[in-house]
């Protein structure tokens, strides 16, 4: 079995987003960028499912700007076989809307012919959580989104979703999409050696026309906003003050 | 507690726009491309903060204990020395053929850079061991190699360097450790040694410790000291673990700080050893190491100079208290966060200023070591030995110094534990006694280094700065780089030339201003460092889509260190002038 693993690069978790000043979207000229932290857990469990012997590849995918190089190169690092880099745009602000990447990644089936592919819940961005659930879609394969829990047994993946207030725990029928959850598993760091060797593995460069996609835009940004800054308290004298002001706001 | 943070952006700076290491000609340079370095210290980084920087406060508050003749280390510490090992982080520069990745010292220069921020005394574990690795790689038997290399590359095994012993630390002519040949060829080890680093501890199967004694007929004095290899316990021909050798832990030092760090006391007798090179040239093998062992040291200072600065600024960002004098930064609040203040800025401007420049200084020197190295240049061997002293002794004097400058900002906050600023200050401040306390780096550099090869490698390290001071720059670099660069270098001879015309006749009057002296080449060397640094940032912000803001605040950072911090050097000279006249002046008994 072929595992395909789309990987998102996204400004890191760690860096302070800041707002462009046309309210465009986030500032990313120079700044850390990273693998989206859902789609290196969902890297992880690829790499756990063909050490355990139920599969023999592992493909990433990214898409977007040509640095997403460096994204598809850690996860060579952690353990991916191969990468295939699309190169949709060559401005980092410019984000592909899911039905384009949708688009793109089920060409790359088509031609790859993975039985698996495991994504991300969604990208820490964006946060559009719908990738995944539109490319079972358009590839008419089982979908299992949520994940905290996958054990691969012959043509069936046993998938423990979150869901609200519990899990449900369904089977699957391969070929899958699965969308992974924060609590699936906790990713490796990558071994020097690893990273070293990761510099030689294959990493395929395309772009959307190789694949016969086309780049839409069918979302218009209107407005990015920080959040509001709190104001600053009130330093009351006494409890009735403060029963006072509870009442003036809540009413009554 | 503060969680360190890997400075990326700045090692990307130093290794790729001010050191240009991809451009160099040195053996295994060429690959250094900075898609080469990025995601090694990206990986590094991630490890140093996420996994190895939690466990720095056990190391602290739990310290090492002594149980049943065996040393435990914090549970913490077991988990992330394990996953260094499991990532290969400790054999970077190791030779291939033992198991490393044979990549060159600048590398292994910044990872180790941040696995001491994160947590110094774990680190020395593997650092002991490295030295360990070195010395038998360079005068172990083919058989020895075989044997210990391939374990101690990777931290499987650690190591220890046994030299101080009760009575005698700086001269190891007294020392009286003996080492009697058996019938085998191999030798008992019998005697006491104090302050071993890395003594014992549960984080490896084997401990290999290098030992210096002396063999009965051995000569007086320095000259008679052979080095030996008493592993902790005895090898197998096939490479397994025997019986343990007869070498225990007599206690754990109790000490100011790296309480994670085991200090032992060993006790030796008539423990199976084995002789490393020739009899009597312990020594000298044991100083072979000595460049690249003083190198880490000075990065020591440097790293805990830098997590103090990196948890105080965040704190100066945080910490709300009193008005700016200029009015109001933050009129939402009810006052103003701490960095507004013009002391606090000083203060924080300082540690910048240092830590930035000495990064800088301890790259540059990682580049000549490598050349020396992998490409045998003299020259550059000639120009590191030289300043290997200074790294040593400034950066550790001046890492200490600015650690306590960032627990300053934290006020009582600094004083407590609760914080780790008072960890950071205890840590840091062994780096200015061990590996050559910095008053013996100071009388290496006068009375050795610079006499060194008819003193060669001064003439060249000030030609290096009198050719950049030659080359055009503009006027404002001019005014705030050149002129303070070029007024400090004026002192520096002025004080070569004191030590010219009265050293000779009268040493003790050269020697009187060792420490002086070493933090004026200091202080040079550091004018020389920004003045480059800040002439790459001034060429890059050529690029439009350089960032900007990065590099305009390394040049103001710059041009704070040329004017505020460099005009020291006059201060140094003043007092390198008067000799020994007030320094020898009291009699011992009117002290």
């Amino acid at each position: 079995m072929k595992i395909l693993v789309p990987v998102k690069r996204v400004l890191d978790y760690n860096v302070k987003a800041r707002v462009k000043a046309d309210g465009s979207g986030i500032d990313l000229a120079n700044v850390k960028m990273s693998m989206n932290p859902f789609d290196e857990i969902a890297l992880e469990e690829a790499i756990r499912i063909k050490e355990k012997g139920n599969a023999e590849e592992i493909i990433a995918v990214s898409i977007g700007v040509q640095q997403n190089q460096e994204t598809l190169r850690t996860a060579l690092a952690m353990g991916a076989d191969r990468a295939i880099l699309v190169v949709a745009t060559d401005d980092v602000h410019n984000d592909i809307e899911p039905l384009t990447v949708a688009n793109i990644l089920a060409a790359i089936t088509l031609k790859e012919g993975p039985s698996l592919i495991l994504c991300g819940k969604q990208a820490i961005d964006n946060d559009f959580n719908a990738t995944a659930q539109m490319l079972s879609a358009k590839l008419k394969w089982s979908q299992a989104t949520f994940a905290s829990e996958i054990d691969v047994k012959d043509d069936i993946i046993r998938v423990t979703r979150e869901v609200d207030g519990g899990l449900q725990t369904i089977d699957a029928k391969i070929p899958a999409v699965v969308s992974v959850d924060l609590r699936l598993n906790e990713p490796r760091y990558a071994s020097l050696p690893n990273i070293m060797k990761a510099k030689r593995k294959p990493l395929e460069e395309i772009n959307p026309a190789d694949l016969g996609v086309e780049i839409t835009q069918r979302l218009k940004v209107i407005e990015t906003k920080e959040p509001d800054s709190r104001e600053a308290g009130l330093i009351l004298e006494n409890i009735d003050q403060l029963v006072e002001k509870i009442q003036e706001n809540v009413g009554g | 507690m503060h969680l360190y943070q890997p400075p990326l952006e700045d090692y990307n700076f130093i290794l790729h726009h001010f050191l240009k290491i991809e451009k160099e000609d040195i053996e295994g340079y060429k690959d250094l491309s900075p898609e080469f370095t990025r995601p090694i210290f990206e990986e590094a980084g991630k490890l140093a903060s996420e996994v190895i920087s939690p466990s720095n406060k056990d190391g602290d508050e739990q310290g090492c204990k002594l149980e049943n003749g065996i040393v435990r280390t914090p549970e913490s510490f077991k988990l992330a020395f394990d996953k260094l090992r499991a990532g290969g982080w400790l054999s970077l520069d190791i030779e291939e053929e033992f198991g490393g990745q044979n990549l060159p010292l600048i590398l292994s220069t910044v990872t180790n850079e941040m696995f001491t921020s994160a947590n110094m005394s774990l680190t020395m574990y593997s650092g002991l061991s490295r030295g360990a690795y070195s010395a038998i790689f360079l005068h172990g038997s083919e058989d020895q190699k075989q044997m210990y290399l391939p374990k101690l590359a990777n931290c499987e095994w650690t190591g220890t360097m046994n030299l101080t012993e009760p009575h005698c630390g700086t001269d190891l002519g007294l020392i009286r450790t003996k080492a009697i040949l058996t019938e085998n060829g191999s030798y008992e080890v019998s005697g006491q040694k104090i302050f071993i680093s890395s003594g014992d501890h549960d984080l490896s199967e084997n401990i290999i410790h290098l030992v210096l004694a002396k063999t009965p007929d051995a000569p007086e004095g320095v000259k008679g000291i052979s080095l030996f290899v008493v592993p902790k316990f005895l090898v197998n021909d096939d490479g397994s673990l025997g019986e343990r050798n007869k070498l225990s832990v007599g206690k754990i030092e109790k000490k100011m700080g790296i309480k994670g760090n085991a200090t032992c006391v060993m006790n030796y007798d008539g423990a199976t050893g084995y002789l490393v090179g020739e009899e009597n040239k312990g020594l000298k093998a044991m100083f072979t190491m000595m460049n690249e062992a003083r190198l880490g040291v000075g990065m020591q200072g440097l790293a805990q100079a830098e997590i103090a600065y990196q948890a105080a600024l965040n704190y100066a960002k945080d910490r709300i208290q009193g008005r700016a004098i200029q009015g109001k930064a933050n009129p939402d609040q009810s006052a103003d966060p701490i960095i507004v203040h013009p002391d606090v800025r000083r203060n924080l401007m300082e540690q910048k200023s240092f830590i930035e420049g000495a990064r800088g200084f301890i790259a540059w020197a990682a580049v000549l070591l490598d050349k020396a190295k992998r490409d045998g240049d003299k020259n550059a061997e000639g120009i590191a030995s030289l300043l290997i002293p200074v790294i040593k002794g400034y950066v550790t004097d001046k890492g200490f110094e600015y650690t306590i400058n960032a627990q300053q900002v934290f006020g009582g906050h600094g004083y407590i534990e609760e914080w780790g600023m008072s960890q950071y200050a205890r840590d840091c401040r062994i780096a200015m006694i061990y590996e050559g306390t910095n008053g013996i780096q100071a009388l290496d550099l006068v009375g050795r280094k610079l006499a060194m090869d008819g003193g060669k490698h001064m003439r060249e390290y000030l030609k290096l700065v009198q050719n950049f001071i030659k080359e055009e720059h503009s006027k404002d670099f001019e005014n705030d780089f050149i002129a303070p660069l070029k007024k400090s270098i004026e002192h520096l001879q002025a004080a070569l030339l004191f030590f010219m015309e009265n050293g000779l006749k009268n040493p003790l009057s050269a020697v009187s201003g060792a420490t002086d002296f070493l933090h004026l080449v200091g202080l040079v060397s550091l004018g020389f460092i920004w003045s480059k640094k800040a002439q790459s940032a001034e060429e890059q912000l050529k690029n439009p889509l350089s960032d900007k803001n990065f590099l305009e605040a390394k040049i103001l950072t710059g041009s704070y260190f040329m004017n505020r911090q460099l005009p020291e050097t006059r201060l140094r000279l003043d007092k390198i002038l008067t000799g020994e006249k007030q320094v020898m002046s009291l009699a011992a008994n009117q002290f």
